[in-house]
């Protein structure tokens, strides 16, 4: 097997909340609780959950983008935090990310080949030429034409300005790119067009990708294997394959079963989960999906489940797989 | 289900908005009929027109710059498009009623839950007291499943969650018992676990009350989990209208098919997703010819220069593609003979 190109462990983001006129730190937001997984070289592995979860906070901090609270991110061999400022400088150029909205990630008053070509002079890529040269060919391999650089974001289509975000990300040769919801903005025989782009290019430059979105169907489609997040917490991982046909975890289970499936004559047993997602600032004692889990247990409300390897190839965080539970 | 009353008939609707850029046809020439007690699907892209169509229903095209400019909407013997403000006000408290996609926008985040349902009541029970028109708002909030309605209904908006303010949404729009429900997008702005749980209500809601419902989504998951017939929509038009058993498993239309093919499944994996060429075309920047000319890999020359009709291609399924306009007159034929 190839050797993860990333490496994440025990990776936490804590957000202080601001009360009152002094703007005291009243307590605090787990957006990201003790998240550890890894991506092997040009896999694509897919993160999903509902909305709040902290799959954002978690792209944005392997950017760098936000300082982690606390853990430890390795990329191609090296511990990010280790690494001096033109180590880091390196390493930004080979971790790109792809945005939901590229409407509003993308400068309006630039032309396209300036948004293109910035990236490369931040990073003291080649010389104007050849960035004029470079800006064309990834216009192209995003599928549209070298005339397209002299227009404005506002004259393309939102299929067609995710195509730009995408050749935006690729300028600087990068080995992974972090999509956060890539495609969720977009209409549906668009959708298409973009999710099978990406994976003609991952395809043709080797590229690894991490893929963030609500959307378990185009999870399942792109991904080879998935994560499963709840109220910052990785309650499951496992290859794509498995987790789907096979989902363990509770909170997976209700997730999968609540997706509408087109299929009219597709009939099964819906799991319905009562109640709303609790508030990441004051989340639940013990396994944080005990308030809404159908088969909590005593142990449930009082420890932390693990994350950890049940079958090969597939994780989970629950009390209802380690032998404690099952006693 | 096709011996149903039809309740609410949309004919040859037109809505233009009349804007700096020109006259947009947002809907153009459309028809279709609401069945008593049904779950009727909208289905379609963004800007296709499926809001408009239902803000026509309703009388609620902002105006200006929009105007329903030809067309009827037929219900229960009279035609909508002729009300005046007044009457049409009658109409949306007593008949048909609307839910959106953001509840947030369509409830006041000045007043309480309980004080908004109460004034919902009291519109459609003008010489209700207070405590019975209290009692009726307790007895809707549990109708839809809210939980803690005594205490809720001291409550803002902004203490509910998403899911309990579409609630909210929901029985605010069924206070009137209403033969006519559309919800728009009713669960787009929802969680998948929170929209499964609306889903569900609204289901249980329309066997349990015959309520109609007209449900709009972009989203074919949700038309098959929930709708009986549906309506696919393209750049204004209605393209195919049929039982949603055949809309998936006999769609005609170029479009319908590559929208179905488009969509990854999540039982299994396609190897590539099928993906319609170009983009969606901006409501009015297609005049002549079939919408979808430009876009479909089945094109024959005479689409680029008229537009189809909706052919009727089955009893129960019409469709606006020269490619089964033989299967109408063959259809026609059959029918004559018989007779
Ligand atoms: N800068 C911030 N300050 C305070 N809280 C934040 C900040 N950014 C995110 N949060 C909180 O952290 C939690 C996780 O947010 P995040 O954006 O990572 O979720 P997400 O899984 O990406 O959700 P979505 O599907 O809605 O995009 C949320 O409760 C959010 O409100
Ligand atoms: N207030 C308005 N002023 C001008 N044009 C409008 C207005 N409202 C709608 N339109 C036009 O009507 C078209 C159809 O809009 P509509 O809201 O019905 O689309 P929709 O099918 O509901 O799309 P979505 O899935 O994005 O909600 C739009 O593309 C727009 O051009
Ligand atoms: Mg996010
Ligand atoms: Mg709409």
């Amino acid at each position: 097997m190839t050797e993860p190109l990333l490496k994440v462990k025990g990776l936490k983001k804590y957000f202080p909340i601001h009360r009152g006129m002094l703007g005291k730190v009243s307590g605090q937001v787990k957006a990201v609780d003790d998240v550890s997984f890894y991506v092997n070289k040009g896999e694509t592995l897919g993160i999903v959950g509902e909305s709040g979860c902290g799959k954002s906070t978690t792209g944005r901090m392997l950017m760098r983008l936000l300082e982690p609270t606390e853990g430890s991110i390795e990329f191609d061999g090296k511990l990010l935090s280790d690494l001096s400022k033109e180590e880091m400088r390196k390493a930004r150029r080979e971790i790109q990310m792809v945005f939901q909205d590229p409407y509003a990630s993308l400068n309006p008053r630039h032309s396209i080949g300036k948004i293109l070509e910035e990236p490369l002079i931040v990073h003291g890529i080649g010389d104007a030429r050849e960035r004029k040269k470079k800006v064309i060919e990834f216009l192209e391999i995003v599928g549209l034409s070298s005339y397209h650089a002299k227009r404005y974001p506002h004259q393309f289509s939102g299929g067609q300005r995710q195509r730009i975000g995408i050749a935006r990300a690729l300028m600087t040769n990068p080995k992974l790119i972090i999509a956060d919801e890539p495609v969720s903005a977009l209409d549906v025989s668009i959708q298409a067009q973009v999710l099978n782009l990406m994976q003609d290019l991952q395809k043709e430059l080797k590229l690894t990708y991490i893929f963030i979105a609500h959307d378990l169907g185009v999870v399942r489609h792109i991904s080879d294997r998935v994560g499963v997040m709840y109220l910052g917490k990785m309650v499951e991982l496992a290859d794509s394959e498995s987790l789907y046909s096979n989902p363990l975890h509770p909170y997976s289970k209700a997730l999968l079963s609540a997706v509408p499936v087109p299929d009219p004559n597709f009939t099964r047993e819906q799991i319905l989960i009562k109640g709303d997602i609790p508030s990441p600032s004051n989340p639940p004692t013990g396994c944080t999906f005990h308030t809404r889990c159908p088969f909590k247990m005593e142990i449930c409300t009082k420890v932390v489940p693990v994350l950890t390897e049940v079958e090969k190839g597939h994780s989970v965080a629950c009390h209802l797989y380690n032998e404690q539970g099952q006693q | 289900m096709s011996d149903r009353k039809e309740l609410l008939q949309v004919r040859g609707l037109q809505t233009t908005f009349f804007t700096d850029d020109g006259e947009i046809p947002a809907v153009d020439n459309v028809d279709f009929s609401v069945r008593e007690g049904e779950i009727l699907g909208i289905v379609g892209e963004s800007g296709c027109g499926k809001s408009v169509s239902a803000l026509s229903i309703m009388g609620l095209v902002p105006s200006p710059p929009g105007k329903i400019t030809g067309g009827q909407i037929i219900f229960d013997g009279k035609d909508l498009t002729k009300l005046s403000q007044k009457e049409m006000r009658k109409v949306r408290g007593n008949d048909v009623a609307m839910i959106f996609q953001e509840p947030m926008t369509s409830l006041n985040p000045l007043f309480t839950i309980g004080n908004q349902l109460m004034e919902a009541v009291l519109i459609h029970h003008k010489d209700w007291s207070k405590k019975q028109a209290r009692n009726r708002a307790v007895e809707m909030m549990q109708l839809v499943g809210l939980p803690r309605a005594e205490e809720l209904i001291k409550e803002y908006p902004h203490q509910l969650s998403g899911g309990m303010r579409q609630r909210v949404m929901i029985a605010m729009a069924l206070v009137c018992d209403p033969k006519v429900l559309i919800a728009d997008e009713p669960t787009t702005a929802l969680d998948v676990t929170i929209q499964a749980q609306i889903l569900q209500l609204m289901k249980e809601l329309n066997k349990r009350l015959n309520t109609a419902v007209i449900m709009i989504t972009h989203d074919l998951g949700v038309v098959a989990e929930t709708c009986e017939r549906v309506i696919v929509m393209y750049g204004g038009q209605v393209v195919e209208e049929g039982p949603v058993q055949l809309i998936f498993n006999d769609p005609q239309h170029p479009y319908t098919k590559g929208l179905i093919q488009s969509v990854p499944d999540m039982r299994f994996k396609k190897q590539r997703l099928y993906s319609i060429p170009g983009s969606v075309p901006k409501p009015g920047s297609i005049r002549t010819g079939c919408r979808f000319a430009a876009r479909c890999e089945f094109v024959l020359d005479q689409c680029s220069v008229t537009n189809p009709d909706l052919y009727q291609t089955s009893p129960v399924h019409n469709t606006r593609c020269f490619l089964y306009e033989e299967k109408e007159v063959s259809l026609i034929d059959r029918a004559v003979v018989e007779s």
